[in-house]
């Protein structure tokens, strides 16, 4: 299926969770904030939210200083 | 003529000096100045003059230090930010500068939480005084707040705010500024506190270690309600230090994203929200 991944579109597989795309693309959910379909999803919830075709998604990485 | 003396009009006769409009405005003003250089008594003064009269040493009382300390705001946009309360989650090199850019601004109400103590190390970027090693931030940005601006209400919160207690803590803040360190606590924060508050903006900070360029610090709209400012990849680490140029930048793009939020424009381009 394809969504929009930071956008750009991505082909993604059929039936996939957040986290387990987040797995795929070895990025650290510690450090990422997820806006999924313009909603900001608590890590808690990454693993319950599955994608669907044609869906937004952005991850913005953070880096620490401050 | 009219003659503008600490920030008010008034009407004078024509060749009045210094020394007259002081007699009549504040007879005990040892500090004179016109249009922004020192005069004496006997300077003429002409129609549209500015004069401002100080005595030394003397805090204005509330109502004259709110007429000084506004005069130079935009007409519209002190009533707006005076009537604002915003949250400020950490409270060190981002932190402590965008709160001090804030309370200059005028902003009504500022609630800051901090759980840290000041460290001699902190100074080389965080806005403490050697004077306040020892104190909890929070405390020590308060009493500095209200040095600069004793008409800003500040809550201090001397505690580590965790996903338990955000919503007690900054539940009242219109919108809040991340300030934290390190990247963990920064997504907790928002995690937390967007999808408790998912209307109310936030405006968080990310990669600004270092002495790379300062046009590299940008103020970025990356999701619907988050706003960040920083080169978005340039961490803390060893070898690569945070600075107070560098971190000053961070936090003033920070502080003036929140300032356009308040206005309703966005922060990130020229366009209204």
């Amino acid at each position: 299926m394809n969504i929009i991944f930071n956008g750009k579109p991505r082909e993604t597989q059929a039936s996939i969770n957040i986290q387990e795309l987040l797995d795929q693309m070895q990025l650290d959910c510690m450090q990422v904030v997820v806006e999924h379909n313009k909603s900001i999803i608590p890590r808690q919830r990454l693993t319950e939210t599955a994608l669907n075709d044609g869906d937004t998604l952005e991850v913005i990485h953070f880096v620490g200083g401050g | 003529m009219q003659i503008n003396v600490n920030e008010q009009n008034y009407s004078f006769e024509e060749n009045a000096t210094v020394g007259v409009v002081r007699d009549r405005i504040k007879a005990d003003a040892d500090l004179l100045i016109v249009n922004g250089f020192p005069a004496s008594e006997e300077t003429q003064l002409n129609n549209g003059d500015r004069v401002i009269l100080i005595r030394r040493g003397e805090v204005p009382g509330a109502d004259e230090l709110d007429a000084l300390l506004t005069a130079r705001h935009t007409p519209g946009v002190h009533e707006v930010v005076k009537g604002s309360t915003v949250g400020i989650a950490g409270v060190g090199g981002l932190g402590s500068a965008i709160a001090i850019a804030l309370a200059r601004t005028g902003v009504g109400h500022l609630i800051i939480a901090d759980f840290d103590i000041v460290e001699p190390s902190n100074l080389n970027r965080q806005q403490f005084f050697i004077d306040q090693i020892g104190l909890p931030k929070v405390y020590a940005l308060r009493d500095t707040l209200a040095r600069v601006n004793p008409n800003v209400r500040v809550t201090a919160c001397h505690l580590r705010l965790t996903p338990n207690n955000i919503t007690e803590v900054l539940g009242h803040a219109q919108l809040l500024v991340e300030a934290f360190d390190q990247a963990e606590q920064k997504v907790m924060l928002i995690e937390t506190f967007a999808s408790r508050f998912p209307d109310r903006p936030i405006v968080t900070g990310s990669g600004m270690a270092g002495y790379g360029p300062a046009n590299t610090v940008q103020t970025q709209q990356v999701a619907n309600n988050l706003y960040l400012c920083g080169d978005g990849s340039t961490a803390a680490a060893p070898g690569t230090g945070l600075m107070a140029p560098r971190v000053g930048v961070a936090a003033h793009h920070q502080a003036n994203a929140v300032l356009r939020l308040l206005l309703g424009y966005n922060p990130a381009n020229e366009g209204k929200l």
